[in-house]
């Protein structure tokens, strides 16, 4: 670490946070956009095409993937636990919180396996029609987030076993928190207005 | 003049005329800029005893210079609007108007005429390939279509150009007011045979329109 | 390891000596990466050039064998003259390299890596493993995107917007595996520039040195700050929609697919939403680099900083809500081209904002005529031409004759080339001595100047006049049309001014190698520049700084009355 870098705190006031907690954020800001395009254009289709779009529940196990959505939403609950472990130094609470975060993404992305399994059995494929189109185009790519969040959870849970997070450095699990939730409520609107709506 | 087609339909005139009016508005500041700064660059060059004159800016000449494009550009947009919704709008298209149908495809433009009966979508309609028959002095009404890749209607004398589009039926008006034979391109990248495009507007006085009409409805399709 | 060689590497800050691999290879650097992306960028910018030289070869001369073009494959040429399928891909991928793989690194990645740290203070980017990253996907996706060239049926050949329905179907564009690749491609682009603009982003807010304020900023910093920004924001939305169509392509989704519902104008609008950002992420940069050597040349302060960051600001807010000046004839509802309109007209006005304060700038200055200063003033001269042209096409009426006419190609290159290229050019001359240690010839620089200027213009400004007459774009032979054929003329006059240009740049690939053994060893600061990056060796060492420098003023103080010189480094407190 070079002199220069070492008087980090006479800089000039920033963001006021972390550099690894601002570029999250600042990366987060590019995910809203991607999901932005591929949520807007499918909204575009569906009104384009009202009349011809099957009913959702018709297609889709809308009680399986109700109860996946819970399970997502309570490892964001379990995340925010393991954040205030970490906050707190407390490290065996913040093992086991990170361990149920991991557990959950990882069910929530095998239940969604389970069920693209089961509805390319019944021929319901991404070229079946535009709902088929933008369906698996949408889910595919959070179920992809999701399971890039699963892998550095991990990371990160290893990381915590370790102990290397203490009360004064617990950026990596902030950092991690935050997108986990963001991944969780994109689910959440995706959820409504593929599945419910 | 030796650059721009014929003018061959009523709005061309209007469309040229923008053109030389934002030619000279854009010409006017082309002049000041540029001459302005071949002065600058030789005026203020360095030489041995010069010191530049140190000063960050003059709010005043920032409020000249935003307030004058800024007008500039007000005025060009109101009239540019005006203008175009006369020759785009759909919802105002212009009555008696000869109705046809296009079809842009791979590689050709598929005509489709109202035959004797005048209406376009009955029996007795009838399609050629690459020519527009259309009389002089009349409105004509195209409803454009495409059938694959997206084609794009362009009529140089006329000033007319409108994207084709698949799956979208889009009308497009025009009247021409010189009767002869010019071509159609097609203006938007379609594949292999684009650079091909190529069609023909015959621009008949009424009459011989009519005559046409009748001999081709008889005779079916095809050249 | 020797006590003496221990005292060096403390005084370097520490770090134990890295293997060539680690320093030169897969180096966190950012000066490093920052060169690592010039001599990426360099090669396709000349790839970019080749390709168009093929181009205009066809239509100067239509049918005539490529002198050369015997080396070409059967499926491109036939006995060397370019087939028309051939010719599409050449039309695309001329646009598609130049945009995304020769400006927009040379600018963003390039400048983007190399002066940020420098200029605003810091030791180096704010995450300097994921900046290595960035560059080695960037070249990833270059070799995805070269690779297209070898995919049978040929590469892509849709044009570098890339239109559905076109685009999407193999049975109409007769390509499938070159247009895929292409995609592949720019979405693997496009994780690399966001990572990218994450990257500057996080370090320009954070990481500033003391007293480097804000409004302190150089203004090639600010700009690119900002076209960080939409970056960040707007190639998502590109990666979105190239992710739909390469679904259409290999798994038969039906986003654009008309006969299931699908809609080829959504496709337009998500490009644009992408592609109008894009172009002023193209552009700002070069405004940024350009204020930089202007006040530099004229040594003078910037005139009206404040309102030059403010037009920055605007124009990149303002290209958010423009798009559809693209569509203007596409068969969206006019009444929604009349709102694209005014806000496009009204995009005008910070630009000519610019314009007037760089004149302001160099009036009444000490104007020096260094190469990069000739580059610079040729960015204004040359840009000035390209937005005014824009006007015409803002005119709603007017683009109805000129879209997709040679008009448009005119107005592209002359804000592409005649704008952005010469400032890159003149970010070259300008900061190679700090890059790489050396001066470059100043006389070679002059003479490739003059040639490239010359040429220039010779090329590109007849294309107004082929625009008027309707002459198409992308178009394999304009003789096909009784109405072009008199202007084949001038078709050959902007083929032999394209070769010329070609040639005019072997004075700078010459220079450019020759100065990195044989050029003179550069000193600090050789401009007598105010940068931050001027305050430290040439090339810096690992970590740019040995002392954080604390900044005292603005960045443009030239002349000042408080110091003799006529520079004043913005780390240096003025002497009462």
């Amino acid at each position: 670490m070079s002199h220069a870098a070492a008087d980090a705190h006479l800089l000039e006031p920033g963001a006021g946070v972390y550099h690894k907690k601002l570029g999250m954020w600042v990366f987060l800001a590019s995910e809203v956009m991607f999901f932005t395009a591929l949520i807007g254009s499918y909204i575009i289709l569906r009104f384009g095409a009202a009349e011809s779009w099957p009913v959702p529940s018709t297609v889709l196990n809308i009680p399986v993937t109700a109860l996946n959505t819970f399970i997502l939403i309570c490892s964001s609950v379990s995340m925010v636990k393991a954040y205030a472990a970490a906050v707190e130094g407390d490290q065996k609470r913040l093992r086991l919180w990170l361990l149920v975060t991991v557990i959950g993404g990882a069910t929530f992305v095998g239940v969604q396996v389970f069920e693209y399994t089961h509805l390319i059995h019944e021929h319901f494929l991404p070229s079946s029609g535009l709902f088929g189109s933008t369906f698996y185009t949408m889910t595919g790519f959070h179920g992809f987030h999701v399971s890039m969040g699963v892998i550095c959870m991990t990371w990160v849970t290893i990381q915590a076993f370790r102990g290397r997070y203490t009360r004064e450095n617990y950026h990596g699990v902030e950092v991690i928190g935050l997108y986990w939730h963001f991944v969780d409520l994109v689910w959440i609107i995706l959820f409504t207005i593929v599945y419910l709506i | 003049m030796h650059w721009l087609p014929p003018q061959a339909s009523t709005f061309a005139s209007e469309i040229d005329f923008m053109f030389w009016v934002i030619l000279v508005i854009t010409g006017i500041a082309f002049v000041i800029v540029e001459v302005g700064l071949l002065w600058f660059v030789i005026r203020y060059r360095h030489r041995p005893d010069r010191r530049a004159y140190y000063t960050h800016g003059s709010k005043t000449a920032e409020i000249i210079w935003t307030a004058i494009p800024a007008a500039t550009v007000i005025v060009l947009g109101v009239w540019s609007g005006r203008v175009w919704g006369e020759i785009k709008r759909r919802d105002r298209l212009p009555a008696n108007a000869v109705r046809v149908a296009i079809a842009a495809k791979q590689f050709e433009w598929n005509v489709t005429y109202a035959g004797a009966d005048g209406a376009l979508g009955t029996p007795d309609d009838f399609t050629v390939r690459n020519q527009l028959h259309v009389p002089v002095d009349r409105p004509v009404v195209v409803d454009l279509t495409a059938e694959d890749a997206i084609h794009s209607f362009f009529v140089p004398v006329f000033r007319l150009k409108q994207d084709a589009v698949p799956g979208m039926r889009i009308p497009v008006w025009f009247e021409a007011t010189q009767v002869g034979e010019y071509e159609i391109a097609c203006a938007e990248l379609c594949g292999l045979g684009h650079y091909r495009m190529r069609g023909m507007v015959h621009v008949h006085t009424q009459e011989d329109f009519d005559r046409w009409m009748l001999a081709r409805a008889a005779g079916g399709e095809g050249r | 390891m020797t006590t003496a060689a221990v005292h060096h590497e403390a005084a370097a800050g520490g770090h134990h000596e890295l293997s060539f691999v680690r320093k030169y290879i897969f180096s966190t650097d950012h000066k490093i990466i920052g060169i690592q992306f010039l001599f990426m960028s360099l090669f396709f910018l000349l790839v970019g050039g080749l390709l168009a030289m093929m181009m205009r070869w066809q239509l100067g001369y239509p049918g005539k064998a490529v002198p050369g073009g015997g080396v070409l494959p059967e499926t491109m040429a036939s006995g060397g003259v370019i087939l028309p399928e051939f010719y599409n891909s050449l039309v695309t991928m001329h646009g598609t390299f130049m945009v995304f793989f020769a400006i927009m690194p040379l600018l963003v990645g390039v400048y983007g890596n190399y002066l940020i740290p420098l200029k605003i203070g810091a030791p180096d980017m704010a995450f300097p493993r994921i900046n290595m990253a960035s560059f080695w996907i960037a070249f990833g996706a270059g070799i995805i995107m070269l690779a297209g060239f070898f995919a049978t049926g040929g590469h892509a050949a849709a044009g570098w917007t890339s239109y559905a329905p076109l685009s999407a179907r193999s049975d109409l564009s007769g390509v499938h595996m070159g247009q895929v690749l292409w995609l592949v491609g720019l979405i693997v682009l496009g994780l690399s520039s966001i990572l990218g603009s994450m990257n500057y982003i996080t370090t320009v807010v954070n990481l500033r040195a003391p007293g480097m304020t804000w409004f302190r900023l150089p203004l090639s910093i600010w700009a690119l700050f900002i076209t960080a920004i939409l970056v960040l924001l707007a190639m998502p939305v590109l990666s979105g929609a190239l992710i739909m169509l390469l679904f259409d392509q290999t798994l038969g989704t039906h986003f654009f697919d008309v006969s299931a519902g699908g809609q080829p104008l959504m496709w337009q609008h998500l490009f644009w939403f992408f592609g109008h950002p894009e172009v002023y992420i193209l552009i700002l940069p070069a405004m940024g680099i350009v204020s930089d050597i202007i006040a530099n040349g004229s040594r003078k302060p910037i005139f009206g900083y404040h309102s030059m960051v403010f037009a920055i600001g605007a124009i990149a807010f303002l290209g958010w809500i423009v798009w559809g000046h693209h569509m203007f004839q596409s068969g969206m509802n006019p009444m929604l081209g009349t709102s694209f309109m005014i806000s496009t007209m009204v995009i005008a006005v910070p630009s000519a904002i610019k314009t007037f304060n760089w004149m302001g700038t160099l009036w009444r200055g000490n104007i020096h005529f260094h190469t990069p200063m000739l580059n610079a003033l040729a960015f204004v001269s040359m840009f000035v031409i390209g937005g005014l042209s824009g006007i015409f096409m803002a005119s709603t009426p007017v683009d109805i004759f000129q879209h997709d006419t040679y008009f448009i190609v005119a107005h592209i290159h002359y804000v592409l080339f005649g704008g952005s290229l010469f400032a890159i050019f003149g970010a070259i001359y300008f900061w190679y001595p700090k890059m790489f240690g050396r001066m470059m010839s100043e006389r070679l620089g002059k003479v490739h100047f003059v040639l490239t200027f010359v040429f220039y213009n010779l090329t590109f400004f007849p294309m107004h006049f082929l625009g008027m007459t309707g002459h198409m774009r992308r178009i394999y032979d304009p003789t096909q049309y009784e109405f072009l054929r008199p202007y084949q003329g001038t078709n050959r006059l902007i083929t032999v001014g394209a070769f010329l240009l070609l040639a005019s740049q072997l004075p700078f690939i010459w220079n450019f190698f020759w100065s990195l053994r044989k050029g003179a060893k550069a000193p600090l600061n050789p401009w007598r520049d105010n940068g931050l990056e001027w305050t430290v060796p040439s090339p810096p060492p690992h970590g740019n700084f040995a002392t954080t420098p604390t900044v005292h003023h603005g960045p443009y103080e030239y002349s000042s009355p408080l110091t003799t010189d006529d520079y004043l480094p913005q780390n240096q407190e003025v002497r009462p």
